[in-house]
């Protein structure tokens, strides 16, 4: 049978330990993934004992003061720390999530593991570069498209209608779902992955939306959207509760209806 | 200087920043056939628009009666006779269509029951010039209003093939000999390259700073930039002592719990359970504007009926609105008082403490989005080639308080008029202004140092000495001595930025000399927040000085401009308040007394 390794430049190092102040209360350890493109050396999981006592009660809590009062060269993007822009999107005890809303004490036992969301290029630390995910977000014409003129006033939207773009609609694109499909790892080339394809539906199930069959068109195709296989990882991990493999579900039924 | 390599690039339009007023200008600018590039420091959703929650203002009408010369009243009572009723007329009357517009780019609102636009009520939002029942007047999509605009305005920026500088910092502005903007000087975050991006004009969309302070709903991120590259490009700031605290921040993490809860029938609480607003606001109760509820719930604290081990703290009451209303109109409060407070809405009421949320002060602007300064006589000199547009903008349709809803509106109304006055104004591919070979020699002295800066303090102990002294001194309540104190102490912070210390030194991502700027940017913000508030002898919207705890229109019925000195010493010289309307469809509504 194959065997298969890591690259040599890619096997991850044991780094730093940073042990805790004396007289910590209730010290946590974060393992935390570090890689800098600008030194040439292999990453490396560096190890924080964080006194929990004068910690916020968040994984970003945690990340801030491992920076502010430890080590400023830890990398990570934060901005909302709200759980609505999707910065702080990173793999954090084993599942993607945000920083931001994943409770330390939600985390299984023993050190808290955190590395970058899984299998994308690393920029630095937990930074990875999102480039191609935007491509592919753009690359579906993500706006509303009409042929009518539009009225004087609002396109008229009935509450039912206005319903089927909740969960949805709420999409942060923080792409924890995509990077957590194992058909996107392989594939992510040429497969739009879990949030690009929520967001398709999202303008496909768009009462006031005139463009559904150039849309459908657009993801006839083996890969674009035929490469999910209803793993579901997607909807296990979405941090704000969606589903994005049941989008996929209503796109490929919408296919076979029109066919029909 | 020239051991950095800088690369240039030729716009006509250069947009710094990509929230609301940010996009909204850049494709805009874009669709007016204007060359532009928008850089940001943020992927453009992840921009602070997106926490937006409780709606946008318009008179559409959609629920109830409904005037925009109501909404024009509204507004400059809200702003207690502070806010430039040419602006605020412009604001209120283009209102409709810029909502109109949106709902057009595909933007998810709420629905009624006939498919129109759903819109609720908000604090200080009247009818019939504050003499009628509650407007209903804020258009929303549930409570996630500007995560919902954010999204559609960034889908409309690729719909116009808008080109976007994504994680680019913005160093310093670049001007000609003759005080002409003429760029921007960025550092490009993934690989460290330095750029020039040079334009016809430069538009600062760069939002807030509410990160000056230790508890604020703002993100991470607002830091001010705008206002930092102002101040020390030499130029005014305008009305920075007023600060809007708002009422309902999660007590604790300081997540913001919309005003909308209020507008749906959600009741503020004391420890005795008292619905306390009806004592200090007797016709609109919880619903009178956020300086007057921050106030309120100041008091009840101070006074010993707030709630939990410190009494320092007070609640929020949405208990009795039931289900159905919370999981059609406030699903996302609910999510985030579950996660940040652990709290069930539906049972329990939400722990809420006033929060720094807001900057009525800004870049001085006219109402097409132009930079304007004192120049002698005349009060309204405009800057060549420089825009501000947002939070980081003061047009001012805020003046000393700002009402909840209008900040959306205001994005995307000025984020607009910047670019049809652009249209007007500048002519597609015309010559740059020339450039003397040392204009970014500034800016370069100041990277140099912060990239080696190798001090004894690091960025976050520095940020932390000004988030604290700006917390206790310049709080909702003020009086001569800690402002005094503050100025002072706020003095000595800004002074310590000299021995800051960078650790990291390396090129890709150093987000450790990012902070270091936004830090630079923050205390430029801060002293003249603090300088300008110990200055106005008199209480004024968000203002509120102890000291002197009456409106003096008589002497200060005029706009404060704020220079700040590379020693971190202010200025100060003054604007008149616009009492004047742009046409006769409204008369200028003259100061009276605020009661809610």
């Amino acid at each position: 049978m194959a065997e298969f390794a890591l690259p040599k430049n890619s096997r991850i190092q044991p780094g730093k330990r940073f042990p805790a102040k004396p007289g910590a209360q209730k010290v946590r350890e974060f393992r935390v993934y570090r890689w800098n493109p600008d030194d040439g050396a292999n990453p490396r999981i560096d190890t924080y004992e964080i006194d929990l006592g004068s910690c916020g009660p968040m994984v970003l809590d945690a990340l801030i003061k491992i920076k502010n009062e430890i080590d400023p060269t830890l990398t990570f993007r934060r901005s909302c720390r709200e759980g609505i822009c999707g910065s702080c999107a990173m793999n954090i005890d084993g599942t993607n999530t945000l920083a931001c809303t994943k409770a330390i004490d939600d985390c299984s036992g023993g050190g808290v593991p955190i590395y970058p969301l899984p299998h994308m290029a690393v920029v630095k630390d937990l930074v990875p570069d999102l480039t191609h995910f935007y491509a592919q977000y753009a690359s579906i014409k993500p706006w509303l498209r009409t042929q009518s003129a539009p009225p004087a006033k609002e396109r008229l939207q009935s509450k039912q209608d206005r319903a089927r773009l909740d969960g949805l609609y709420e999409c942060i694109l923080c792409a924890c779902c995509s990077t957590s499909c194992p058909s996107y790892w392989w594939n992510g080339d040429r497969y739009l992955g879990p949030a690009i394809l929520l967001q398709a539906y999202r303008w496909i199930a768009d009462s006031r939306d005139e463009d559904t069959g150039d849309r459908l068109d657009q993801l006839e195709d083996p890969f674009r959207l035929y490469r999910c296989h209803t793993i579901m990882n997607c909807a296990r991990t979405c941090p704000k509760g969606l589903n994005p493999a049941k989008a996929i579900a209503e796109i490929k039924k919408l296919m076979v209806e029109r066919r029909t | 200087m020239s051991a950095y390599k800088i690369q240039t690039h030729e716009f006509d339009m250069v947009v710094v920043g990509a929230g609301g007023a940010g996009l909204r200008a850049t494709f805009g600018l874009a669709a007016k056939g204007l060359k532009t590039v928008c850089i940001t420091k943020v992927f453009p959703t992840r921009s602070h628009t997106v926490a937006a929650q409780g709606g946008i203002s318009a008179a559409l009408g959609n629920m109830g009666e409904d005037d925009w010369r109501y909404h024009y009243f509204d507004t400059i009572k809200g702003s207690d006779w502070l806010g430039d009723q040419d602006a605020i007329e412009y604001m209120c009357k283009e209102a409709p269509a810029a909502i109109i517009e949106l709902e057009h780019y595909g933007v998810p609102f709420s629905r009624t029951d006939e498919g129109k636009i759903y819109q609720r009520p908000f604090g200080g939002m009247t009818t019939k010039y504050g003499e009628g029942p509650p407007a209903e007047r804020t258009c929303a999509a549930a409570d996630r209003t500007g995560h919902a605009m954010l999204h559609t305005l960034y889908q409309q920026a690729l719909a116009h093939d808008a080109q976007f500088m994504i994680e680019y910092f913005a160093l310093d502005l670049i001007w000609d000999s003759s005080g002409a903007c003429c760029g921007v000087l960025a550092l490009d975050m993934a690989e460290g390259t330095l750029h020039l991006f040079r334009g016809q004009g430069t538009v600062l969309a760069t939002g807030g700073y509410g990160r000056a302070y230790f508890s604020a709903t703002s993100a991470h991120t607002c830091t001010g930039d705008g206002g930092g590259l102002a101040l020390r490009s030499g130029l005014a700031m305008q009305d920075m002592e007023f600060v809007q605290f708002h009422p309902t921040g999660i007590y604790g993490a300081g997540c913001l719990i919309t005003e909308g809860v209020r507008g749906e029938g959600g009741i503020l609480r004391n420890s005795s359970g008292e619905r306390f607003m009806e004592r200090y606001a007797p016709h609109y109760k919880d619903l009178a504007s956020r300086d007057v509820v921050s106030r309120s719930m100041t008091i009840e604290i101070r006074e010993g009926r707030g709630v939990g081990e410190h009494k320092d703290h007070l609640l929020l009451d949405l208990t009795h609105l039931g289900p159905e209303v919370i999981h059609e109109k406030l699903p996302g409060i609910a999510e985030s008082a579950r996660i940040f407070a652990n709290v069930d809405v539906s049972r329990q009421p939400i722990p809420v403490l006033p929060t720094v949320h807001y900057n009525m002060g800004g870049i001085p602007t006219n109402y097409h989005g132009e930079v304007v300064q004192r120049a002698g006589d005349n009060p309204d000199h405009v800057v060549p080639g420089l825009y501000a547009i947002g939070e980081a903008a003061c047009v001012s349709v805020h003046g000393a308080n700002r009402l909840g809803s209008n900040s959306l509106l205001d994005l995307v109304v000025f984020g607009r008029s910047v670019a049809n006055r652009c249209a007007q104004t500048i002519k597609p591919g015309a010559a740059q202004r020339k450039l003397a070979d040392d204009a970014c020699d500034k800016a370069l002295a100041n990277l140099d140092r912060l990239r080696n800066a190798n001090g004894n303090t690091p960025t976050a102990a520095i940020r932390l000495n000004m988030q604290r002294t700006m917390q206790s001194d310049a709080a909702v309540f003020r009086t001569s001595k800690t402002l005094l104190e503050g100025c002072r102490k706020m003095a000595e912070v800004f002074a310590s930025f000299e021995d800051v210390k960078v650790s990291d030194r390396s090129l890709v991502w150093n987000s450790d000399l990012i902070e270091t700027y936004e830090l630079q940017n923050l205390l430029y913000n801060a002293v003249a927040t603090i300088t300008s508030a110990e200055q106005r002898k008199e209480s004024r919207g968000a203002h509120a000085h102890e000291d002197f705890p009456e409106r003096d229109d008589a002497n200060w019925q005029k706009h404060t401009l704020v220079k700040v000195d590379e020693k971190g010493k202010a200025s100060f010289e003054f604007r008149p308040v616009h009492m004047f309307t742009l046409t006769d469809d409204v008369g200028v509504v003259p100061p009276k007394k605020r009661v809610y």
